[in-house]
This record gives C-alpha cells, structure tokens and sequence, in this order.
C-alpha cells in the first residue's frame, strides 16, 4: 500500500509527511510530525482532547484523516502562546487550577480559544454547551468554566 | 484502503460504479472514521467529495427555496444568517449531533447516507419535505429524504450512485419547524426518540403538516396519523393528546442499550406534543 | 480570590501557588503516557476474546507471524517460562492470567495473544491474521446470577477459607464484623425499615488511555515507560510475570492522565516487555477507548441488601447490610471494603454486616476512588432517608444524631481518634444551600460517606543545590497537583520560596519502594516524609551551622529559613540563610539532604456530608443536577484549591454514576457500550458549579494535620443524589443508574 504524501501547515510552519490514507491527522500530528499536544482519549469523536482547528474551524484530529490537511491552516495547542508569552487563557488555566492531570487540557484550551475568538462575552451555558464535546474527568468542569469566563472578561477589558 | 478526491461528481459516481469491495464516500467524516477506526468498516475505496466544487455552499434559490452543498457543515449551517429563520428546525436538528468538534466537520448528507434511525437531521429534513439529487452512472434523479434510508445502516442508493445536493424547499408564509429529541445527557448523546414537526397554519388553524419520528422504528418514520390528528385544529390539548396517541402508536421500536421500547414509545408521544408547540408558535411569528 | 488573612501558624501551607507544572501542562509539552518515542521502536496491539467465557483450543499465528512487518507475537506460552519464580500464586497468579488469558477466556476483550510491527495499522492489520479456535462456554455476568445454584463455574478452588460451606464456587471471600446484638436492636425500634438496592458496574473513565513503552533485553535489563498510579507495583509485577530481577528492571512514570485507582495494576505493560524481550527493540502498547473499556478494570457491580431500626426521635436502634459484589473473573471485588464503610459514619450500639467477593465473566475490577465504598452508602444511606421521611424528621438532625465522633466505636471494630464528621454536618445545616427554597419538581438530597485512607510504604529524598535551591524526589504519581502540596510542605520546613523547590517523581531506579498513588494517601504520606526529610535536611543544616559559629548543635535553631543560635548563644550571631549554609557545604562536609522513609499508620479516616438538589421531568424521567454543595474534612489543606478540586471530581463522578453511566451487557456477554458516546460520563453542559466547603479537624497522625482528600468525596453522592431524585419523584430509587427509563419506569408502576 503506497503512502500518500501531504503538504500543509502546522502552527504557521511548512510541514510535510507521508501517511497511509487510513491515518488520521491525529496520528500525522502526533508520530510524524512529534507534535504530542494533541492527545488521543477515544478516537471516536466523543471526548475532544485531539482538538485543533483546520483552517479557523474546530475540529477533532482524530475524526479527519491526514490525507484531508493538503493545503490547510492547522492550529493546535503547541502554537496558542505566542513564544514565552501565554495566551491568558493559558494563565488563568494554572491560575486557577483547571486542570488537575491535564490530559484534557490542551483540547480544552484549542476549544475554547475557538469559543472566545467567536465569542468574546460567552454565557456560562454558552460556555459549558461549547466544550461539552471536551471531556473531562478530574475536575467536575467547575474550575475550567470559571477559567474561560474569567480570561473572557478579561480579554474584554483589555480590548 | 485506496483514497480518491475527484473533482466532479460524475466523476465520483465513475470511481464508485468500477470500484470493488467496499466503498464510502467520505464528507464530513464523522461516521465514516469512527467506523475506520473502530474497524468495523475499512473501506477498499474511499471517496473525498469535498474537492467538488460548490460541496459547502448554501443557496437561497429564486423561488426561497434552498440549496445545500453535500458538504456543508453543521456549523456552516448554524451560522448561516437565513438558513436558521426559515427552517430553524432542520439547522437545530443538524446542530443537535454531537460536539463543537463534530459540528466542523459533519453533514446533513452524511447523517443521511449513514442510515442510523436515530439520525438527528433526518426526521427534521422528512419533516420539512427535503429532496435530493443523487448522481449516478445513469444520470442524476431527485429523491425524497423519507426514500433514501430502507433499514439500519441501509441506504437505496445503488453501487455508483451518490447524493449531490440537498433541497430544502421555500418557507413559505405561515409556517413553523421545530425538531426536539431525547438524550440522557444534555449533549454528546445519540437519539433515544426524535420528533420532527412542519407545520403550516391558516389564523390559528394548522393547514399542512407533517411529523416524522426517529429512532424508533428501523428507519426514520413520517407519521400520517400525526399529520391527521393536528390539521384543522388550533393545536388545543385534544389535538396535541391525539398527537401523542398517533405518534405513540406509530412506535416500532426496540430494547436497546439507549433505550427500551415503553421509554420510547411514551416519550415520542411527549416530544410530538412539546416539538408541534414550539413549530406552532414559529408559525405564528411567535419566539419559541 | 480572597486572601486567606486568619492567623495561621503556617507560612506556606495553606496558600495557592500555581503548579509546577502548570506550564508544561498548558502548552502541550508534558509527556503522558503515549508521549514517549525510541529508537526502533515498534508498535504493539493485543487481541482480545470476543467471548464472555470460552477454552481457548488453538492459537495459530503464522500468518501474523509471516508478514515482513510484524517482529514478535506473544501468547501466554511467552509468559510462562519463569524460570527461577515458578508456581505463580494469589494476585500474581490473576495478574498474570488477567494480562494473557491462559486456559480459558474469562471475559469479553480478556488478551489472548500480542503483535509487535513496524507501525501501529501493520500490528492492527496483523491481528486480523490471528486464528484463535474457541469452545464457547456458558457464563455470567450479573451477581446475583453467579452466586445461584445453577451458575457456571468461572474456576474452581478460587475460593478462601473465609467462604462458609455450601456457598457456590464463584463465592471467593466472605466477611462479616459488626458489633452488639442486632436483633435485640431491632426490638427496640419504633420503625424497621428493609430493602434492596442494586448498583451496575462504572469505570474510571480517566482521559487516558493506557499507555506504555517497554524496552527488554536478553540480558535480563529492561526498562518501562507507563502511565501508572504506582511504577513500582509495574516494576514488580512485571519483573515477576516476566522471570526477570526486580531491580533489572527500571520504570518511569510518566505524567499520568487520571487513574482514579484504574492505573493501580498493570494490563498492557508486561506485554510490551514481552513483546519487547521477543524482538529485541522497544516497544510502545496505547489501549483504544474501547480496549480501556472492556479489558481494564472497571467497579464492580453490587447488589445490597439493608435493615435498619429507628426510634421515633431518630436513634438508630440496629442496623444489618448484606453486601454482594462481583468483581469480574479474579477475586478481588471490595465486597469486605463495602461492607466496613457502609455504617462507618455512625455510633452504632447493634451493627453487622456481611460481605461476599463474586466472580462473573466480566473484567478484573480494580480501584475506583474509595473502592466499595459508594455502593454501601447509597443503600444505606438511602433507607435512612426514607426512615427520616416515615418518621418526619430531619435528615441532617438525624444524622448528627447518630454521628460517630472521638471515641465512637466504629462499626468495622477500631475506636475512633478525632474525626471530622460532626463538623460536616454541622456545617450542612449552617449551609445556605440546606434552607434554600425549592422550585417545584425539585428534590433534595443529602448523605454522608466515610473512607478509611491509606499510609503504605512511601520514601522520599530531598537534595539541597549550593545555591540554595531544594530538590525533592517523591515516589508517587502526581494525578491531581501534588507536586504543589510536596513543594509547599517542603517550604514550610525548609523556609526557602515555595518556587525555589522542585519536586519529581522519581523513577524506581532513584528511591526506596514506594506505595501506588492510591487511599488518598499522596498527600498525607508522601507529604508526611516530604516533611521529615526536609526535617532531616534541616538537622543537618543546623549542625554546620554550629560548627561555623563553634557552638553545640542542640544550641541552634531553624526559622524562617535561617539558623539561628539559641538557648545561652541568642543574638550572638546573625541567623545564617540556607544559602549561606549551602553555598560551601563541599568543604564544610559535604552535600546536604533529607531522606526520610516508613509505613506511615496513621492516615486518619475522612468524612464528608453532601446537599444536592435534582429536578426531574416527569415526562421523561430525564434528571438534571440543580446544586450540589460538598462538605469535607480535609484535616489541613495544603493546597486549598486542589482540595477543592478534589471535591468537585469526586462530586462530578458521582453524578456520572447515579444518573447515567453503566457497563451494559447483551444476552451473549458481550460488552455493549465500550465508547463514551455510549458509556456517558458527564459533560460540560450538565453540571452546574460544585460548591464546596473544607471542614479542617487535624488528623493527630499527619506533623500539619492533613486527611487524605481524594477518595471520600465519591462516597456521598450516589445516596445524595438518589435521595434528591426520588425526593423530586416521589419514588424512591433503589437501582442505579437512574437512568430516564429506570425514573420514568417507576413513576409509571407509582401511579
């Protein structure tokens, strides 16, 4: 079975692999490409932590295959800060602990910078129903809503 | 697992008709991978349609009705600014499937295509009358959305054939959608009962209706007696007892890990009651 | 947040630093388990028994074997060549035959045979390729069937002494305890109350999936990388299940993505050294949700029995539970655990309970926050409730009515020291939840629940650097910010800043055998020593300290970070920073460090009381969660904010496992829900926020007073949340989950 080969890019940088068509962009990230962030908790599009946007658009890695990234903008959780700068979402994700194993985390953070960037003022139930595809088991969510609400009034003030 | 991403749908159609084994056509993704990954599909041919141009469009045609392009996303669908006024029904039942995540990438045709019963869309597109086009080696045709599924994860299309657009037909003055389903949760789940309801009204008298059920039965049911049992009414609580008493009774449903057949034989009774209020009071130019 | 501006004895502990490695955490760079890479690595998948019970006839894996891309394939043959530890016994034994089905398959997705290839689709297409010829078997699968007369036996000679005479071969462990005379108990009641509940087996539901990278040489030498709760139990168990040293064989942990108690053993990873030993390169196993579903080590399922008499002023007189667990094919279900916990939150004067470990074709249970524990709560404290409503009074005045308190004899035997549970209560009442009014069609609920807590084996190492800097080495997993609470401790004795610390977990290579990160025991003995080794560090400050100034040692003391001379030395000299101690410590004797180790026994049991409120749609028996306010002794919080997090997880688990998750299982034994579309753990949308209130009654057995905090809060809600719902459903629920069609079922048969 010959591989196929893909040209695309990655957190603003040019990058290319070779995959069989059966991967998904899930597996190119993560084996071809070393980039870790993203993670793989069912694979079946159920629990969001392989979240990365493809050209703006929120998606799971692991629901598309690599083969679809030809010519596509990928973002995922390695490019949210902006070199030693953190995104405040990022900041007021250990500010206020929103993560305790942090398997999630870097889904809930490319899913909610996803929120805010359409969103700038969301509601609690906004928040909640926009991350309910990012699943987390640690937390009871309690923290993490509190985290977008807060970086979302912040990120207001500062606008 | 040989990949295809032709540029036409003819084209599509050509690769299909000579391809053997097993084939899918791959939209949206969000069945088609998961069945990949689970192994319960491995496809020998797997056609990407979205290099077809026009695939995520949505149209308003002259005559109001609507055009939808095969890969249209649910959350293309959502964020239209007209789509959602004039069939707020079909765009919410689209938006009901799954995640954030899934609504990026999903499609009104892959939930078609996927023939599950308890598809969101597909009671809400039955209930509006949607049609599509399907391309095959013989040409295209158009097709009602109630003919496409024959069974769990059956489909009429013949080997080649493939759906090319979706038609939503014009609104229409005085008319109201709404679809409503049963999860445990609050997301993320599939389906135990789902309710289709299209309604048109004459003052406050309904004229035309339909109300499709899924979930409930092998494939999505349009339901007549639903229809019969609110048009010429004004939706009093007579008319939306014998709603539920039809849709109830039109329930062939099973036990399954989602649900059992008293749960989903009540309950379809229920959301046609709350889903035909909701499409009445749209009707109406009301909020709901 | 609000400062916390009491008077606190502490300078440290207490405050909320950011994490160590929160960093790491937000931008994708931590290493989980499936993070890990090497040279040569291959990939390896494991095929799994589509059958609940069959005799495995033949393997035939010579197609697999023939294809250029697959270097190794494993069956239990490849385990069974121990040479110098034959004759596995006990948990050894089930772990091994849990890790590679022997004779039988004992379960659906038991391991039967392994691949290593070159990628992971080569080692998944390879396993296709496997012939396994089954003699399919009559099984079983719920607990009250496996217990019945006519039940296939899963093994026999499984059972223990502890099993009475004429029980069935699937009874493995029985235990019963209790105190007074029961039935004289029960003659004093005014009302006795008696039902039954049922609970279906959960999971842990962490993110991760399990995930290994395994690397064993012929030698004898190996080397692991796993996402483990404890990497020395991988290192034992590995070592002994592949007849290699312990000491040979080095295990990293790596950053873990939840446990819950479900990353406590090992599945995957002996595998993987198997694999690994036969191909001679490094292999890399990950589950697939689905693996993790069927063939890890999901609750057991529990089916209870309850009597409990009460005076119609709300002393309870007498109180009875039998306890029925299946805990898959092995023994090991916590029917002893639930038993001992179920009434362990009151002053009973008659109590007895009794316990049985069933076997059933299911999956080996494993750990699940405070194991056994939930289960008992929510029959028992379910029959309180009603007992309460019968008699018209007051769930919580009832409670603090019978609440065991200092002194208490408890119902599985021992005295208790000074507990917390009185102090949750009471701060229950005061809540402004408790008085809160209720919309209609809502109901309130609230329980109490009790976990023992857990010492175990625990070292740690504490390493000063010459610029002042402290290194610690800790050997439990941090699965929920416990490097934070080990740093804060630390500061506290040392008097250096909370960020001049950092702390590790240190492979099995580095430190003494340490206990898994399990019995919310992190906190309290992994800090315990934190503390004496930075104690230790400290003495051994103080004495150069002395020998600069030329004084005896016992004449100097540590503040805030500095010696300081005392006793007849006081203000003789300036207090001497640890950094001017350190900063020459190679000529002035040396490296200086703090090793402290032990079995710590004194972990100190928790208490927590909940208030949830439940609105249920009568139409459709769909429950939403309203409010929900945990209340918890945490003894001292280190880390106020993970405590709460703590509270709030086990809150949320809680929640999953009242209202809606469950392992389904067809007629055939198959499990039928192995994907989280299916099994369906909350979700962001379906919680509100989880309000919660640290109760601080010091545990005498900790130097700054901590209870473990993980575990207990899971123990409260079933009960909670089931008496909310049939408060709003005016029907009482007595099988969980409480799924929409169990709610609207029973309102349908309530009339």
């Amino acid at each position: 079975m010959s591989k196929l080969h893909v040209s695309t890019t990655v957190n603003g940088d040019a990058v290319e692999y070779l995959c069989d068509p059966r991967e998904t962009l899930l597996d190119c990230l993560r084996d071809k490409l070393n980039l870790t962030g993203a993670k793989e908790g069912c694979g079946t599009g159920d629990c969001g932590a392989c979240s990365v946007t493809v050209d703006g658009r929120l998606v799971c890695s692991c629901l598309m295959l690599g083969v679809e990234a030809e010519g596509k903008q990928i973002e995922t959780v390695e490019g949210i800060a902006d070199g030693d700068v953190l995104h405040p979402l990022q900041k007021k994700f250990i500010e206020y602990a929103a993560l305790q194993c942090g398997i999630c985390t870097p889904g809930i953070l490319v899913a909610a910078k996803s929120l805010l960037e359409r969103n700038p003022n969301p509601t609690e139930e906004e928040t909640r129903y926009w991350l309910a595809g990012n699943l987390c088991r640690c937390t009871g969510y309690d923290k993490i809503i509190r985290a977008v609400m807060d970086t979302a009034a912040e990120m207001r003030e500062a606008s | 697992m040989d990949y295809h991403s032709p540029n036409s749908f003819e084209e599509a159609s050509a690769l299909a008709a000579n391809a053997t084994g097993t084939t899918r056509f791959l939209a949206g993704g969000t069945d088609v991978l998961v069945q990949l990954r689970s192994e319960l599909v491995t496809p020998d041919t797997l056609i990407d349609v979205k290099k077809i141009n026009g695939v995520r469009d949505i149209t308003r045609n002259a005559d109001g009705s609507w055009t939808l392009g095969v890969a249209a996303t649910g959350a293309e669908m959502s964020e239209h600014p007209e789509l959602g006024r004039d069939w707020p029904g079909v765009v919410e039942a689209m938006d009901l499937i799954g995640s954030t995540q899934v609504q990026g990438r999903a499609t009104l045709t892959g939930n078609l295509c996927n023939g599950s019963p308890a598809a969101d869309s597909v009671p809400a597109m039955v209930a509006a009358g949607v049609t599509v086009t399907v391309t095959g080696p013989g040409g295209t045709r158009e097709v009602a959305v109630e003919d496409i599924p024959v069974g769990p994860g059956k489909t009429s299309l013949a080997k080649g054939e493939l759906i090319s657009a979706v038609h939503i037909p014009a609104r229409g003055d005085n008319g109201g959608d709404a679809y409503l389903r049963f999860i445990p949760r609050t997301e993320m789940d599939i389906a135990v009962v789902g309710v289709g309801v299209n309604l048109r009204l004459d003052g406050d008298e309904i004229t035309e209706a339909r109300v499709s059920l899924g979930a409930v039965a092998p494939t999505v049911l349009l339901v007549e007696d639903c229809a019969k049992a609110i048009i010429g009414t004004t939706l009093d609580d007579a008319a939306l007892d014998a709603l539920a008493a039809a849709a109830s009774a039109a329930c062939n449903p099973i036990n399954d890990k989602r649900g059992t057949i008293e749960f989903r034989t009540e309950v379809s009774g229920v959301l046609a009651k709350r889903a035909a209020k909701i499409a009445y009071a749209r009707a109406k130019g009301e909020q709901a | 947040m609000a400062l916390d501006d009491r008077k606190s004895e502490f300078n440290f502990v207490g405050t909320r630093p950011d994490r160590p490695d929160g960093l790491d955490k937000v931008t994708g760079r931590a290493r989980f388990g499936a993070d890990a890479y090497a040279p040569g690595m291959l990939y390896g998948a494991i095929l799994r028994s589509p059958h609940a019970h069959a005799r495995i006839v033949k393997i035939d894996a010579s197609k697999a074997e023939a294809l250029k891309d697959v270097k190794a394939v494993v069956t239990r043959a490849d385990f069974a060549d121990v040479p110098f530890k034959p004759g596995l016994e006990g948990e050894f034994w089930s772990v091994l035959e849990n890790v590679m089905a022997g004779e039988k398959a004992l379960y659906d997705g038991h391991a039967v045979a392994a691949v290593a290839a070159t990628s992971a689709l080569a080692a998944r297409d390879a396993l296709k390729l496997i012939e396994v010829e089954y003699e399919v078997l009559p099984h079983v699968t719920d607990v009250d069937k496996a217990m019945a007369p006519d039940a296939p036996v899963i093994r026999e000679g499984a059972a223990d002494y502890s099993v009475p005479e004429g029980m069935h071969p699937n009874v493995v462990r029985y235990h019963e305890s209790g105190h007074g005379d029961v039935e004289a108990g029960f003659a004093e009641a005014d009302l006795i109350l008696e039902d039954s509940f049922v609970t279906e087996a959960t999971h842990q539901g962490y993110i991760e999936p399990h995930a290994c990278l395994g690397s064993l040489g012929s030698d004898g030498k190996g080397e692991l990388w796993c996402c483990t709760q404890g990497h020395w139990y991988a290192q034992k168990y590995c070592a002994t299940l592949l007849g290699i040293e312990t000491a040979q064989l080095r295990v990293t942990a790596s950053e873990i993505g939840g446990g819950f108690g479900g990353k406590t053993t090992v599945f995957i990873e002996p595998v993987a050294l198997a694999l690994s030993r036969k191909a001679n390169r490094p292999v890399k196993i990950v589950m697939s949700r689905s693996e993790v579903f069927r063939a890890t080590g999901p609750t057991s399922s529990a089916s209870m029995d309850i009597k409990i008499g009460m005076k119609k002023d709300g002393t309870i007189t007498a109180a009875e539970g039998i306890f029925r667990l299946q805990g898959g094919a092995f023994p090991g279900a916590p029917g002893d655990m639930t038993a001992m916990c179920a009434f362990a939150p009151y002053n009973l004067t008659n109590v007895r309970q009794v316990g049985y470990d069933v076997l059933a074709n299911r999956p080996k249970q494993a750990a699940y926050r405070a194991p056994g524990a939930p289960m008992g709560a929510f029959a028992v404290e379910s029959v309180l409730d009603e007992l309460c409503k019968k008699l018209g009074l007051d769930p919580v005045d009832v409670r603090l009515k019978n609440a065991a308190h200092e002194g208490t004899k408890a119902s599985y035997g021992p005295t208790y020291e000074r507990i917390g549970l009185v102090e949750t209560l009471e701060a229950a009442k005061a809540h402004p939840h408790y008085s809160a009014p209720l919309k209609p069609g809502q109901g309130r609920g609230i329980s109490c629940g009790f976990w023992f807590n857990h010492g175990g084996e625990t070292s740690v190492s504490l390493a000063l650097s010459e610029d002042g800097s402290a290194q610690v080495m800790v050997g439990t997993p941090d699965i929920g910010g416990s490097r934070a609470s080990m740093a804060l401790m630390a500061a506290e004795v040392l008097g250096i800043p909370y960020e001049n610390i950092r702390v590790t977990v240190a492979d099995t290579a580095t430190l003494g055998y340490n206990d898994v990160s399990h019995g919310s025991r992190v906190t309290y003995a992994s800090g315990l020593a934190t503390i004496k080794a930075a104690r230790n560090a400290v003495e051994r400050l103080c004495e150069r300290a002395a020998a600069k100034w030329g004084i005896p040692v016992d004449a100097v003391k540590w503040e805030n970070g500095c010696a300081v001379p005392s006793g007849p030395n006081a203000g003789d000299f300036d207090p001497m920073p640890l950094a001017d101690i350190t900063a020459d410590m190679g000529a002035t004797g040396g490296p200086i460090s703090g090793h402290f180790e032990a079995t710590p026994e004194g972990a100190g049991v928790s208490f927590g009381t909940h208030i949830v409120d439940a609105e249920v749609d009568p139409e459709t028996g769909k429950t939403a969660i309203t409010r929900y306010t945990v209340i918890q002794d945490a003894g001292k919080a280190i880390h106020p904010t993970y405590v709460e997090g703590q509270y709030q997880g086990g809150a949320a688990q809680g929640i999953g496992w009242a209202l809606n998750e469950e392992y389904i299982y067809g007629e055939d034994g198959r499990l039928q829900n192995s994907i989280f579309l299916d099994y369906r753990i909350p979700v962001a949308s379906d919680l509100p926020m989880i309000d919660t209130v640290i109760v601080e009654v010091p545990n005498p057995g900790h130097p700054f007073g901590v209870r473990g905090v993980g575990e207990t809060g899971i123990v409260p809600p079933l009960a909670a949340i089931a008496n909310a719902v049939s408060n709003a459903a005016g029907v009482r629920m007595k099988r969980l989950p409480m799924s929409p069609p169990r709610i609207l079922a029973a309102l349908k048969d309530n009339g």
